[in-house]
């Protein structure tokens, strides 16, 4: 299937990128990157969020579009046919289009926008092979349908005239793959394709972009901000930090022998499946919340008329004081809108939820608020569950004043400062505003806020998720320490079974809103009773990088 | 299942513009309610006698119940019967039939200038975001929206009529007649409507081309290489064609129902200058029914609008 | 009158699926939500030389509007025939008119009056909209269905004649003039502020509150006003030119400002005999809606930018490195 050999610059690397530099607005982002990609292997480049691991790979292949943005360094990409290798960096815009597509293949991170919603997939698929390779719509049809069946979408002949909307967002990632292999280009960048998917939705990309590329002879370059998965993919690693590349050897090298601290603290900082678990509770003490047969439906209104989802169907679980309760499911499986239910933003149709034998889904009025107290929840989103117009201060302290749980002006400011203390922040937080605060100590605020209201329950809803792991270590050890210091009781809801099980006592595994197993966490863990919960411990990443089971 | 989910995306349109036609239907009805004073006599002037009082009052329907009065205005109104003219005594819905080709010609050919020169100074400005091009477009057609559109015709008047003498000022050849001399009259009165029409309409096709052209998808375009004309033809104009055929359908119903100054300016014998002197000697039936007719029109348009979504967007047509 | 604003777009649009009619509405609505403090975006604003220099321009109005009674040469209805249709000259900026009236005159104490309508009206549209509007939005349910039906039957009617409408039920005049034009920019108000009200309601930090039992009159007022203001400012900003607008156009068609008070849009309709004898009549009082309703058109626009997350960053870039229009820098300004 490969093309013609081709030719590579002369370290061999079929791109060769040298001391990448991007400034933005007098703002060094990139400082001096440089690295090979050999033919046929994967580079993966792994860094936490403003680590510009996505801008340096754009930047190195021309289609970097950030305004004001100024480039400079080198990359070399290898030419076709013998013919020299090509500059990347400061190309006419003419080079680069011969080149984009066709030498260099793209995946995006996000495959609900990165499709064109009113063409055709023969269409989106078939363009670069006309561009490129001169083909007849016709010869481009016939090779469309070979990569839509290569990527595995069922039924490829009928969906090659359909389009995105009618395609589940793991499709879509395929669809985006067999775009970006139209043309066999000898160069794949792949930038943080499988993070918008489900775990068990990336480890099939996971499996199909390694099939392919051995297939086709294709180099990778994986983007990640998860080092566990570039275990999975990776020969090569480079670790940046802030636009610096701090680390690069083979990926053996980087999980056993890592040479720079930064590496180790990532490696350290993971969610690890079987290496730690919370601390033990009382698995006989009183159940402080008890939900029986919750039944959740939202009619949706769409263009052509209304239909209903059934969020969540016939769940029952138990959360006794205490202790935590972990909730796990894949996009879909509901695990939200339950903790909207216990927390009155969704009104199920049927079921019963009680927290210490009161209703929590009937109250209303006054009543209902007095309950409002007694359940806390803080958001996956740090940056827009604080209200960017208040201080951090003033959004502590309206649970006080909702609640009037103090008495005076002192007291209050009395108060916020001990929550502030509480999850490690120091007191002059109080007059900041929520943009002038890093991610994690925006969530240590949103933590602290559902702390003033002296709960009983704490609903986390994936509350770390979008923390970089270092900071989810953090934050996930502060609620460790809440929950011994406060006797507090959580209901833990995430994805990724890494962390629940660092979490959980108890975990509920939940899929399309119903419930598939509901155990102690030990027991999960150890011998899943279903399918489905095996499926989704297959799928996490092991510890281990591929390469040291191959080998 | 194509068919289907068409059908049932404009069933929903439909029903929705029935119920908005309703309440139009209340406000234009309640308008004569709502004048202080009796409508008949303020219509009749100071010098009238009993029995013409009567006759009137009589034939508008004004003795009865107010909701019978309510029930039989939408019945006639649907029948085509929107009652006679306070003034001249004919049918109110004839003598809005014969304004409204004049209307409507002056309407399309403002809507084509405006869709000229929109278009491509939108899609331009829209792609050249930041650039000193762009910000012409953007002064030029802030300037543009700016202008009161009746002064715009004075100007045009005063220099091309007055001025040059190469067009005529004001009347109206129906096409059909002498399709030279329509073109030559409509032509100063179109350009008025249609200059600020498109100063209006590039700003929102420079919008939609730039909220296009930051998508994932146009990002994607890019990545394969594609000629410049492709990106932009096939990705950003293909997609932003459903918010421009938005503000189309809203331009030329706008049009359609306010043009009154510029028909006041150009002496054109279509639903503006009707409506403005109907309302100048508060011939209330004759208001009703261009106020009726002009919201019915609005509605239509948009209708329309939504059968040509269905056909850009699969989204809808394939849901 | 033609004008629509900016925000009408989503009439047909409302209904229609994801992508349809929201590029135009997000021009506004994109605004509404979690913005942090306006630190910076006055700088910002000050930066942009066409904001700057549309703010100057609107001073210049307002201290006419506010002054122009009393510094005027001439008064506005001293009659002259003996110097009527003069053209502008030394004595007379603008000229004068058929009655001998001084033109220059006439315009600057037009400049109170217009803007009298204008402020009043759309502070009533204002007030209306934005209340019903955040209700609606932030309410959701029955109530918002009916208030939005009946937004959805006033756009049905163009602004002008609904205008003309409500004027042939309560008579000529300044007053109606002023309730009639507050009445028909009421509706866009109602959208702008609802559709933002909507995109603040799921905002986790409002979400966040009404899981703490927080009560909604609190929400409203803590979250969900602030978070709208940024899309109502530029709206009032485009309503007054709008308004302007509007009010000329009534007064031109003799049903707005009556006489003996000047307004422009009145001076325009007596001009429109002596268009080919006159140029002066038609031309300046033209040009004071043009300059004001542009001014109000482009500060809206300099506060839409800056306060637009999108818009502010690339104008952050650009006051950081002070190379405007090099948009393309990162695809051409490479290893050379």
């Amino acid at each position: 299937m490969t093309g013609t050999p081709a030719v590579v610059p002369a370290n061999g690397a079929v791109l060769s990128v040298a001391d990448l530099r991007v400034s933005i607005g007098g703002r060094e982002i990139v400082r001096g990157v440089s690295f090979d990609v050999r033919p046929g292997q994967t580079l993966g480049i792994v860094g936490e969020s403003g680590s510009g691991k996505s801008m340096t790979v754009l930047a190195a292949t021309g289609l970097l579009d950030a305004p004001g943005a100024r480039v400079t360094g080198s990359s070399l990409i290898t030419g076709t046919d013998g013919g020299a290798p090509t500059q990347l960096i400061g190309a006419a815009e003419r080079t680069l289009r011969r080149v984009h597509g066709d030498r260099v293949g793209f995946v995006f991170q996000d495959p609900s926008t990165s499709l064109n919603p009113v063409l055709t997939l023969e269409r989106q698929i078939s363009e670069s092979l006309e561009t490129h390779r001169g083909m007849t719509r016709r010869a481009a049809r016939t090779r469309a349908l070979d990569l839509l069946t290569a990527v595995g979408i069922p039924d490829p002949e009928r969906r090659l005239d359909g389009y995105p909307h009618q395609l589940s967002g793991g499709q879509r990632q395929r669809v985006m793959i067999a775009i970006a292999l139209a043309c066999d280009p000898t160069l794949l960048i792949a930038d943080e394709p499988t993070t918008a998917l489900d775990v068990t939705t990336q480890a099939q990309i996971v499996e199909l972009v390694r099939a392919l590329q051995q297939e086709r002879g294709t180099a990778v370059v994986w983007i990640s901000h998860d080092l566990g998965l570039i275990g999975q993919v990776a020969d090569d690693v480079t670790v940046l930090r802030q636009g610096e590349a701090v680390e690069q050897q083979p990926v053996l090298g980087v999980f056993d022998a890592p040479r720079h601290a930064y590496t180790r603290q990532l490696l350290d900082a993971r969610p690890l499946l079987g290496q730690s678990a919370p601390p033990p509770a009382d698995a006989s003490g009183a159940a402080l919340l008890t939900v029986e047969s919750l039944d959740v439906r939202f009619a949706v209104t769409g263009p052509t008329g209304r239909s209903v989802v059934h969020a969540v169907d016939d769940v029952s679980f138990t959360v006794r004081r205490g202790r935590t309760l972990g909730v796990v499911g894949e996009s879909g499986s509901g695990k939200s809108t339950i903790a909207g239910a216990l927390t009155g933003l969704v009104r199920p149709r049927a079921g019963a939820a009680r927290l210490d034998g009161e209703d929590l889904l009937a109250g209303r009025g006054a009543s209902g608020r007095r309950l409002r107290r007694r359940v806390a929840m803080v958001f996956q989103d740090p940056f827009s569950s604080l209200n960017g117009r208040s201080t951090i201060g003033t959004s502590i302290a309206e649970p006080l004043r909702v609640h009037r749980l103090t008495a005076s002006g002192a007291a209050e400011r009395a108060r916020i400062a001990e929550l502030l203390e509480l999850v490690d922040l120091s007191g002059d937080y109080v007059d900041r505003y929520p943009h002038e605060l890093s991610g994690g100590q925006r969530q240590r605020v949103s933590i602290a806020r559902a702390l003033a209201l002296e709960p009983d329950l704490v609903i986390l809803d994936e509350s770390t998720a979008s923390l970089d792991v270092s900071i989810q270590a953090r934050v996930l050890e502060l609620l460790l320490r809440l929950q011994a210091e406060l006797g507090l009781t959580y209901l833990f809801i995430a994805h990724d079974l890494g962390v629940v099980q660092r979490m959980s006592h108890d975990v509920l595994v939940l899929r399309g809103g119903r419930t598939v197993e509901h155990r102690p966490a030990a027991d999960l863990f150890a011998d899943p009773r279903e399918e489905y919960t095996r499926a989704l411990l297959d799928a996490v990443p092991p510890v281990r990088p591929r390469a040291a089971q191959a080998g | 299942m194509t068919a289907g989910s068409i059908a049932r995306f404009l069933g929903r349109r439909v029903a929705h513009s029935a119920v908005v036609l309703l309440g139009v239907m209340v406000v234009v009805f309640a308008l004569v309610q709502l004048v202080p004073g009796d409508p008949v006599r303020i219509a009749l002037g100071t010098r009238y006698t009993q029995e013409a009082y009567d006759a009137l009052r009589a034939a508008s329907g004004l003795d009865r119940p107010l909701l019978e009065q309510f029930l039989s205005y939408v019945g006639n109104a649907l029948t085509g019967d929107l009652g006679v003219s306070f003034r001249t005594g004919e049918a109110v819905a004839g003598t809005l039939l014969e304004r409204l080709p004049a209307t409507v010609s002056l309407a399309l050919v403002g809507v084509v200038i405006a869709l000229v020169v929109a278009l491509p100074a939108g899609i331009w400005s829209g792609l050249h975001e930041g650039r000193v091009s762009d910000a012409v477009v953007r002064v030029v057609s802030q300037a543009g929206v700016s202008v009161p559109d009746f002064w715009l015709g004075m100007l045009l008047i005063t220099v091309v009529a007055s001025g040059l003498g190469w067009l005529p000022s004001s009347g109206y050849v129906p096409i059909a007649e002498d399709p030279v001399q329509w073109a030559r009259r409509v032509a100063l009165p179109a350009l008025t409507v249609g200059l600020v029409a498109a100063a209006i309409m590039t700003r929102y096709v420079r919008t939609a081309v730039l909220e296009v052209s930051h998508a994932g998808y146009v990002r994607t375009a890019r990545s394969k290489g594609l000629p410049a004309s492709v990106v932009t033809g096939r990705h950003v104009v293909r997609n932003a064609l459903i918010p421009i055929l938005t503000i189309t359908g809203i331009q030329l119903a706008t049009i359609l129902g306010g043009v009154i100054v510029v028909e006041v300016v150009f002496a054109w014998p279509g639903l503006g200058r009707l409506t403005y002197d109907a309302v100048a000697a508060r011939d209330y039936p004759l208001i009703q029914g261009a106020v009726l007719l002009m919201a019915v029109m609005f509605l239509l348009v948009n209708l329309v609008v939504d059968a040509l979504y269905s056909v850009v967007d699969p989204r809808i047509r394939l849901s | 009158m033609t004008q629509v604003d900016p925000t009408a777009g989503s009439a047909a649009g409302s209904a229609v699926g994801p992508g349809a009619g929201s590029a135009l509405f997000a021009a506004t609505v994109g605004l509404a939500g979690n913005a942090p403090p306006r630190a910076g975006a006055w700088r910002l604003f000050r930066d942009n030389p066409v904001s700057v220099a549309a703010a100057l321009v609107l001073l210049v109005v307002l201290v006419v509007g506010l002054v122009g009674r009393w510094v005027a040469p001439y008064g506005i209805n001293a009659v002259d025939v003996a110097n009527a249709l003069q053209p502008p000259s030394g004595a007379h900026w603008f000229g004068t008119d058929d009655l001998g009236r001084d033109v220059f005159s006439r315009v600057l104490v037009a400049t109170q009056v217009s803007l009298r309508v204008a402020f009043v009206s759309v502070a009533f549209a204002l007030v209306v909209g934005v209340g019903v509007g955040v209700v609606a939005g932030y309410r959701g349910g029955w109530l918002d269905t009916v208030l939005m039906r009946v937004v959805d039957v006033m756009f049905a009617f163009p602004v002008l004649l609904l205008a003309l409408a409500i004027i042939a039920v309560l008579g000529p005049g300044t007053t109606t003039t002023i309730l009639a034009i507050g009445i028909v920019y009421t509706p866009i108000f109602a959208r702008v502020a609802r559709a933002s009200a909507l995109s603040v309601r799921v905002e986790p930090f409002v979400q966040v509150s009404q899981t703490m039992g927080t009560p909604s009159g609190y929400i409203l007022r803590r979250h969900v006003l602030p978070g709208v203001s940024g899309p109502v400012i530029v709206q009032t900003s485009l309503s007054v030119a709008f308004a302007i607008l509007s009010e000329a156009a009534l007064s031109f068609l003799g049903l707005g400002v009556q006489p003996p008070e000047p307004s422009w849009g009145r001076m325009l309709f007596d001009a429109q005999g002596f268009l080919g004898l006159a140029w002066w009549m038609s031309v300046f009082p033209g040009l004071a809606i043009f300059v004001s309703v542009l001014a109000f058109n482009l500060i809206g626009d300099g506060i839409r930018d800056v306060l637009d997350p999108r818009q502010r960053t690339l104008l952050q870039a650009r006051r950081s490195t002070r190379v405007p229009g090099r948009r393309r820098a990162a695809r051409t300004g490479g290893a050379a």
